[in-house]
């Protein structure tokens, strides 16, 4: 494909609205005689509810109900009528269903009041009398308890052993055994996670959801309060960040739905800061890593061993293990991943799942094998360099991880690495450097996408798939825009809307490489449908051509072999009459993608300035390379990759959901307390794009960029403040404390 | 007797605000914040709510000039200030030049600290402190990115300022 726009570093096309203030979120839509719901939280972790006093509440002029377990409408019994689309194995949480209590800050009550002050007051007026009994949020004091997963949620693979690692542990020149923590961690997108439930004249509901699926959400909702398709819509066409949060349907969307229907008035309810730590987070693990290499750095055993929690009613499971069995070249690997049941909410996917936790581990202890064998951590990463993926015995569909590790090399200036550690100093600091790899899983889903075209030029491509901030609505103008060649101005992109084809969730850094060859597709379709009616059209020139034959360009069709034979859109549709043309697609993987690993890699070098004195770190300098197969938009992707490095900057030095085991609920639950990085925190980031055909992966050779910049930071750093100090941190995050020991 | 506390408070105040040069006169209950006050009863949702207590940034609108968490001030300390909202930086359809800047340097990606991002450091350019690249990061670091775009968020806000911004950016 000859590129145009694909490739481009085109600007948002949503910019213009984001920075005007007028691209709409969930919370921001009106109805009218809109009135406001607020929750209410359970103080305690397990137990049942006794009594819950909602008079003095309902006394109040403006309160319009008080929604309990007590009072709720009808709810189906069936865990099924509950299920979507990231659910792990188990019963899923029921709000309202009964008295009984199963996390701290389950939702007990909703109030729905004329005004949010009033609701939000009148919910402070709710009694609750509870019967609390013994429960357990000790993770690290329960370790015992763990035990083998044997099913999982979709996407989730048991991790394979192979060889004999014991064995190789026991007679190498090199050993390295640690124990490696990482604490539990929440998404926090800057939205609040809201719904807003307009009843419409007809009685239908238009729900406006901060949803990163709005088929899940309208499935949700049909399946436990009886509905067709017809009478809910979802939309979600501006989401506020999600970062996994919104994979499933949060349970303020439940609330505002049965109040609506109940009142048969329009409802808003969103969460507050606090309530965005009641529903999934990132697990906390323990990770356990024996791994051995020979004296001149070859690996010859992995022994990794994971314990994550996950609620005592449903077994969340990601892929932890699996990374360490796949990236390096060793025939004896031992993997397991076990589970410990805890009195918590259930965890919930959160940027890059399984690999920000496994891979921190495993390239920490790669780099301590690598140090202690006396091999420089590059050298020993290319020693032990896998040609094909490891776990499967497959080739890759691409793998340019080699050139990664080559130019950010190179950019970095590596070569001038100080190989004994706490050598360099500036002013208080002491100076190291540190470098880790990266990888995600590239993947294809099933797609549907429709394409519709007006005598004017003008293309409108649809699919219900979403954009949190991802840059869908922009790349995928790209793609149509170049596929018919048309300006871009002349496309719109419609997302967010379950009225829309068919879209998995957006998630697993699988939207790119899942949407965009579905728009591909449509748009090929179309042109196809164009070619036919110009052949169709006397004396056109085109009869008999075929499509590969015909240039589209700039709003005309034009014989590649006589540039003399061409027509407008315009005019063709003109002349044969036609209002619109119109058509849908369905694209999908090709079979042939399972004989392949299909991977996205990164190589990520840092620099880190600890303070000898008082011990904090910043990150001053990240150089990551990073082969993702095909960049659909070089400006938008970077922003990607940046935004990824910074999540692992956050999730290396400051990010920690702190569990009081006495109450059994996350203290530090808002944005004082819950650090994350800000503007100051943020020091130079150079993200490199390595070059990478892949004739596998799709039609398009995209990969997917959602995931793979937070993979390999935290571990790189873990490494350079091993470089600057000589300490080797085991426990996320590296907060000056831990150094000060 | 809380419920009597509740009905016995004083009548609606009604305030003037001067939004983005319009004046509205509005009646509000003392406990509504600003914030409430020009979302749920202006309608000019622009203006984010990221947390209701100071410590994301979402919120930040212009007041008399001075940048200021909408979140954390009451509507009726308010009477009578001139605001800048977001919807009020462009000119029609001619956008400001900081965020013309923030759509080149690609300096957002969900959008929802957006808002509170440009009236921030519009504040910042007002107050005439920041002179280097790290005096922007210090002055900006009220303001919560967890999409993360800072780096380009510097560089917009650095080219409007005419100060050198070595992060570099596309």
């Amino acid at each position: 494909m000859k590129s145009g726009y694909i490739g481009a570093a085109v600007n948002r096309v949503d910019g213009y609205l984001k920075v005007r203030g007028e691209a709409k979120y969930a919370a921001e839509y009106q109805a009218e005689q809109l009135c406001y719901g607020v929750v209410v939280s359970s103080s305690i972790a397990k137990g049942k509810i006794k009594t819950l006093d909602a008079s003095k509440a309902l006394a109040l002029d403006g309160v319009l109900q008080v929604f309990s377990h007590e009072n709720r409408t009808s709810l189906p019994w069936f865990d099924r009528s509950y299920k979507d689309e990231d659910q792990p194995p188990g019963s899923p949480f029921r709000p309202f269903y009964s008295n009984e209590i199963q996390f701290n800050m389950q939702p007990i009550a909703l109030v729905v009041a004329e005004s949010f002050e009033l609701a939000r007051y009148a919910a402070t007026l709710i009694d609750v009398e509870y019967k609390a009994v013994d429960f357990n949020a000790d993770f690290l004091n329960s370790q015992e308890k763990a035990y083998e997963a044997k099913k999982g949620k979709s996407g989730w693979k048991p991790p394979k052993s192979r060889g004999n690692a014991s064995k190789a542990l026991k007679h190498a020149d090199v050993l390295v055994e640690a124990t490696y923590f990482h604490p539990a961690e929440h998404h926090n997108p800057l939205e609040l996670h809201a719904s807003t439930v307009v009843v419409e004249a007809d009685d239908t509901f238009t729900v406006y959801d901060k949803t990163q699926g709005v088929f899940n959400s309208q499935q949700y909702l049909m399946n436990i309060f009886g509905l067709s398709k017809a009478e809910v819509h979802v939309k979600a066409p501006y989401i506020g960040g999600a970062f996994g949060s919104g994979l499933r349907p949060q349970y303020q969307l439940f609330m505002a739905f049965m109040a609506a229907k109940a009142l048969k008035r329009s409802v808003r309810v969103v969460l507050t800061r606090q309530q965005m730590f009641s529903f999934g987070h990132r697990p906390m693990t323990t990770q356990q890593l024996s791994l051995a290499a020979s004296s001149k750095g070859k690996l010859v055993g992995i022994k990794h061993e994971a314990i994550a929690e996950t609620s005592q009613f449903e077994e969340y499971t990601e892929n932890v293990v699996n990374w360490s069995g796949m990236l390096y070249d060793c025939p004896d690997v031992d993997l397991s991943y076990k589970l410990l049941k805890l009195d918590t909410y259930t965890p919930l996917d959160m940027r890059a799942p399984g690999g920000a936790t496994g891979v921190y581990a495993f390239e920490a202890a790669i780099d301590e094998l690598a140090c202690k064998a006396g091999v420089d951590p590059l050298q020993f990463r290319l020693l032990n360099y896998a040609e094909q993926e490891q776990n499967e015995k497959l080739p890759f569909s691409s793998k340019e991880l080699k050139a990664c590790y080559a130019i950010a090399a190179d950019k970095f200036g590596w070569a001038r690495r100080n190989p004994i550690p706490g050598q360099l100093r500036e002013g208080d600091n002491l100076l190291g450097v540190g470098m880790a790899t990266g990888v995600w899983e590239a993947q294809q889903q099933q797609v549907m996408a429709k394409a519709k075209l007006s005598p004017d030029g003008q293309l409108v491509v649809s699919c219900g798939t979403a954009d949190i901030g991802t840059g869908t609505y922009t790349v995928m103008s790209q793609i149509a825009a170049e596929t018919l060649g048309l300006p871009i101005e002349d496309v719109s992109f419609l997302l967010g809307d379950s009225d829309l084809p068919m879209a998995p969730l957006q998630g697993g850094s699988w939207t790119a490489s899942s949407v965009g060859p579905a728009v591909l597709s449509v748009c090929e379709g179309l042109k196809e449908k164009l070619l036919k009616e110009a052949a169709g059209l006397p004396h056109s020139g085109f009869k008999g051509a075929k499509v590969e034959e015909v240039l589209f360009k700039d709003g005309m069709l034009c014989l590649k072999g006589d540039p003399s034979v061409q027509l407008s859109i315009a005019a063709l549709m003109k002349q044969r009459n036609l209002a619109i043309l119109e058509h849908q697609t369905a694209s999908m993987p090709d079979p042939k993608q399972s004989q392949y690993g299909k991977y996205t890699h990164s190589a990520v070098f840092v620099e880190v300035k600890v303070d000898a004195e008082l011990g904090n770190v910043q990150v001053s300098r990240v150089v990551v390379a990073v082969a993702a197969g095909r960049i659909l938009n070089p400006k938008t992707a970077r922003s990607q990759v940046l935004g990824g490095v910074v999540w692992g900057i956050s999730m290396a030095l400051e990010e920690e959901s702190v569990m009081d085991k006495q109450y059994g609920r996350f203290i530090n639950h808002d944005l004082a307390e819950y650090h994350v990085a800000v503007n100051a925190d943020v020091h130079d980031i150079e993200v490199i794009f390595v070059e990478e055909e892949d004739d596998v992966i799709n039609p398009l050779g995209v990969k997917g960029l959602g995931e793979i910049g937070i993979v390999g930071v935290p571990a790189a750093i873990s490494n350079a403040i091993y470089n600057a100090t000589g300490k080797r941190l085991r426990a996320l995050p590296f907060t000056l404390d831990k150094l000060l020991e | 007797m809380e419920t009597e506390k509740y009905n016995n408070t004083p009548q609606e105040p009604t305030i003037s605000l001067t939004v983005n040069g319009q004046m509205h006169t509005l009646k509000v209950e003392p406990w509504v914040s600003l914030l409430d006050a020009l979302r749920d009863h202006l309608q000019l949702t622009g203006t984010k709510k990221g947390c209701d207590h100071g410590q994301c940034g979402a919120c930040t609108v212009l007041v008399d000039g001075k940048r200021i968490n909408a979140c954390m001030t009451l509507a009726i300390m308010r009477d009578g200030a001139e605001i800048t909202t977001v919807e009020g930086l462009s000119q029609g359809q001619d956008l400001h030049p900081l965020q013309q800047a923030f759509i080149d340097h690609d300096a957002f990606q969900c959008g929802y600290c957006t808002p509170g991002q440009l009236c921030s450091a519009i504040g910042l350019m007002q107050e005439g402190k920041a002179k280097t690249l790290a005096e922007v990061q210090d002055l900006m670091s009220g303001n919560i990115c967890r999409c993360a775009a800072y780096s380009n968020i510097n560089a917009a806000i650095c080219e409007v300022m005419g100060i050198e911004n070595r992060g570099g950016s596309l």
